[in-house]
């Protein structure tokens, strides 16, 4: 178990070490920009996977969120003139704010609601920034977003230091996912996913822990589109639409749902995937909405899901050899049967 | 006085096609409890075939409509075989990841064929008639006519046939419907047709005043899930008349608050509903 | 009074599923509830831990009313509940999945969690100590690490009663604990539910298995359309008139 964990933690630091060293090694800019967008979108997915791979929650509102953070940063700095890094934190607190008031809600509502109810919000949001041209410039954009300031000796103007900035955000909140996934909340936020009438009776306050993870989810969101818009330093209301949000269940599908490398994973993959298949751009989906069907039918815990299984797989073949113990092939094999039949119980009569 | 009629005219045209969208939608939510994100893909593909039908093999309107509403009826079944039939056990979560894949490639197979252009499709019925004072086209009038007409067909096919019966029997209770016998694929199967063929009727009837594009599904399935939320998920005649109900809004929304925000009313209105009762209007209970 | 229900009653729609049902738990013993299929009996259990508010009357525990309280709230309380189905995470170890059980005894939050605080690390040391003591107590050690997805619908069962026992109880309420398990299985249920009793821990349970509750019980409810027609000892309920009509005339042209 040591010796695992050991293993595990050397490759973490050096998958952090290589994504220090990175704008040292590729010395082009533009690959390093690619990287940079990535690292958002990644921390955007984390966000995403709190509550619909943690806590059982889908929503599709996501790109709202993003957009809300990129929107009240890009407003904070060029209309209201604000420090950039006030105006990062003030676009958290305004997301989590939003996403607090949407959240408290929405999550009275359960599955099939939930969702149309999010599709719902995120579009209405969609729709108040485009039209609201007064505040949003509407379908013109926000022009003019500056770079982040100085601080102190940093300055912020090189792809190099922007990398670096967005990877020190990056870095630190896949550290809060990690702490959260492996602590009694995530415990916590896992019963809910597994049986929210089950985590009742059990005396967890489901309202109390879904909407800390709602918010929760929609803070990184914010954050992931503030940091895009002191990044791109243009937005348009393209950013909160629908189809952002689908790209971002398909990193997170793709990577792996309710996995802790998913994100990290299936973002990689798809943004570098996209960049090499650059003349598919705009019928990428013929791809990647069949390549969504597809794992969430065989795969559906993507690509680090196949690893684990593998992983299993191998040391049970192991222990086979060795000869200490047998263990059950249902152990090794995924049945989701059980977890289909729902919460029945409570509706007796009903 | 005369443009609360003209909007309210307006009103039912745009209801007839919400009431065709949502009929499908709640059709297959009731037999598989499946919220089907890919049902306006399945609206755009309708408008489509259609248009390409006439423009490119020539053949009569209503010709044109009926191919349609047998392809988009066959995707529909492709789509529950290939797709919602492997997840019928898996957690809820999955068959709308799922939908919304194959919502994705739709899209962007539209497009691949059709390019992102927006296409305008001739109708023949492009006159303009007077009709109790007001001067509509007469296509307005068709879209009305065809969607009732459609409605009280298939009301009489689930009402009067023993395959209508079945499907009935299944929407309400999916395990008994198996125990008496009932073979729950077929039902499942038709069921993803009709629901098909009602998007390819709304699509082909409303494309001839709007446009057809790959993006044109979007707004209508969102707006369809209101309505069958509005009407009870699974509910026939709550989809019929949340459709209507809708448009009446929108029309008059249009005209009396801000022609901005005429989409947004629908959001609006669920976010409301929701807030208030969580499960919807008329939450079904064992009785159907 | 340990924990009694006072005119309690539940309409859905026009139907009643539970109607004017007075009922006293007694403390340490075991009480059962049996009746027909569709006589109200999850839903009387729904009622007391707090999954549907009732219509009228009340349920008072230890004093206190608790009448239309959420579960959780409930939970907190003291009173714990089991389902038909187990509603067990079967992807996780039956340990991972008991752990939680005595989340509601510990106070950590986001912030503990994410800082690691010493509130966290003695909470999360305690939860994972009673997870131990509780499958020690039902037998399931030797499973500890195993996928649910593994064990045998008697152990899920054994790991449902951990779960409950893990919230440090003073009422649990089984809903068909035997179901779906063998007979020899069976027995071994009864004596675990036996030892929980002697721990001072009160059980009520709904059984459909008329031995086990016949051996088992000190107090039975018979409910019969959602009302209360016999209340007893096994012997009286076995020779009550009223239960013989339920039973034999309701199911057996049934």
């Amino acid at each position: 178990m040591t010796v695992l964990r050991n293993r595990k933690t050397s490759l973490i630091m050096a998958l952090i070490l290589l994504s220090i060293l990175f704008p040292f090694i590729i010395r082009n800019n533009y690959f390093i920009h690619i990287m940079t967008i990535s690292y958002i979108w990644m921390i955007a997915v984390y966000g995403l996977n709190l509550l619909a791979g943690y806590t059982g929650y889908l929503s599709l509102a996501h790109a709202g969120f993003f957009a809300i953070g990129a929107y009240s940063l890009g407003l904070l700095t060029v209309k209201a003139g604000i420090n950039f890094w006030l105006a990062l934190l003030l676009a958290c607190i305004i997301t989590g704010i939003i996403g607090f008031l949407i959240g408290i809600i929405a999550l009275r509502t359960r599955e099939h609601f939930f969702a149309i109810y999010t599709l719902c919000v995120g579009y209405i949001i969609y729709l108040v920034i485009d039209k609201w041209d007064g505040l949003t410039e509407g379908v013109r954009g926000l022009i003019g977003i500056p770079a982040p300031a100085n601080l102190g000796p940093l300055s912020f103007q090189s792809a190099e230091s922007q990398y670096f900035l967005v990877l020190f955000f990056l870095l630190l909140s896949i550290f809060i996912m990690y702490r959260i996934v492996y602590s009694l909340t995530g415990r916590t936020y896992l019963a809910i996913r597994n049986s929210e009438d089950l985590a009742l009776t059990i005396g967890i306050s489901t309202m109390k822990n879904k909407l800390v993870s709602f918010i929760l989810s929609t803070v990184f969101a914010g954050l992931a589109g503030a940091l895009y818009a002191g990044f791109v330093r243009f937005i348009g209301p393209d950013i909160a639409y629908i189809n952002i949000t689908f790209d971002l269940l398909i990193y997170l599908l793709i990577g792996g749902i309710g996995t802790l490398s998913g994100p990290v994973a299936g973002t990689l993959l798809i943004v570098w995937l996209s960049q090499y298949l650059q003349f598919l751009q705009d019928y990428r989906m013929l791809v990647f909405g069949p390549l969504l069907a597809f794992l969430i039918i065989f795969y559906p815990r993507g690509l680090a899901g196949i690893f684990h299984e593998l992983q299993q797989k191998r040391r049970a073949k192991k222990e086979m050899a060795g000869g200490n113990g047998v263990r059950s092939r249902a152990e090794l094999d995924v049945n989701v049967k059980e977890n289909a039949t729902g919460n029945e119980q409570v509706r007796e009569g009903s | 006085m005369e443009v609360l009629v003209q909007q309210l005219f307006n009103g039912l045209t745009i209801g007839s096609i919400y009431s065709l969208v949502a009929l499908g939608l709640t059709l297959v939510y009731g037999i598989l409890h499946i919220p089907n994100f890919a049902h306006g893909a399945l609206y755009m593909m309708g408008g489509y075939i259609t248009y390409t039908m006439m423009s490119v093999a020539g053949v009569h309107y209503w010709i044109a409509i009926f191919v349609s509403v047998i392809v988009v009826g066959l995707l529909g079944v492709l789509m529950e075989r290939l797709v919602f039939h492997p997840l019928r056990e898996a957690p809820p979560i999955h068959d709308k990841i799922a939908a919304i894949g194959v919502l994705l490639f739709l899209e962007s197979l539209a497009q691949l064929i059709w390019g992102a252009d927006y296409q305008s499709m001739p109708s023949p019925y492009g006159q303009v008639v007077s009709l109790f004072g007001l001067t509509v086209t007469l296509q307005r009038i068709l879209i009305i006519v065809a969607a009732v007409l459609a409605m009280i067909l298939l009301t009489l096919f689930l009402k009067k046939t023993f395959t209508g019966a079945t499907i009935i029997a299944m929407s309400q209770d999916r395990e008994g419907a198996h125990l008496v016998g009932i073979n729950t694929r077929r039902v499942a199967m038709l069921t993803f047709m009709i629901s098909g063929g009602l998007a390819a009727i709304a699509a082909s009837l409303s494309s001839p005043i709007n446009l057809v594009f790959p993006g044109m599904g979007h707004l209508v399935i969102l707006k369809a899930f209101v309505i069958i939320i509005l009407g009870g998920m699974g509910s026939i005649p709550g989809a019929i008349l949340g459709g209507y109900i809708l448009g009446f809004s929108e029309s008059l929304g249009a005209t009396y608050i801000s022609n901005d925000y005429k989409d947004i009313i629908a959001f609006v209105l669920l976010v409301i509903i929701l807030t208030v009762k969580p499960t919807g209007l008329f939450a079904r209970g064992g009785h159907g | 009074m340990f924990l009694e229900t006072r005119g309690l009653t539940r309409k859905f729609g026009g139907l009643v599923a539970v109607n004017q049902v007075d009922f006293a738990v007694e403390k340490g013993k075991v009480n059962a509830i049996i009746g027909p299929n569709g006589a109200g009996k999850t839903t009387f259990f729904n009622l007391i831990s707090g999954f549907h508010p009732p219509t009228s009357g009340q349920v008072i525990f230890k004093g206190k009313d608790i009448t239309g309280l959420p579960p959780d709230q409930v939970a907190r309380f003291g009173i714990a509940r089991t389902f038909q189905t187990t509603h067990l995470f079967e992807h996780s170890t039956v340990l991972d999945n008991v752990i939680i059980g005595h989340r509601l005894r510990t106070k950590s939050n986001l912030w503990d969690s994410v800082f690691r605080t010493a509130r966290h690390k003695r909470e999360e040391r305690e939860c994972r100590e009673k997870a131990m003591e509780v499958l020690d107590f039902v037998g399931l050690t030797d499973v500890a690490d195993k996928l649910v997805a593994g064990i045998t619908q008697e152990e899920k069962k054994r790991a449902a009663f951990a779960l409950a026992l893990a919230t440090d109880p003073e009422v649990v309420f089984l809903d068909e604990p035997a179901a779906g398990v063998n007979p020899d299985e069976t027995d071994g249920l009864s004596e675990l539910i036996r030892k929980m009793v002697s721990q001072g821990i009160t059980v009520c349970l709904i059984e459909h298995k008329m031995q086990m509750v016949m051996n088992l019980a000190d107090k039975i409810m018979v409910l019969n359309f959602g009302e209360k027609i016999a209340e007893g000892t096994p012997e009286e309920i076995m020779n009550n008139e009223d239960v013989i009509r339920a039973y034999l005339g309701g199911n057996a042209i049934a």
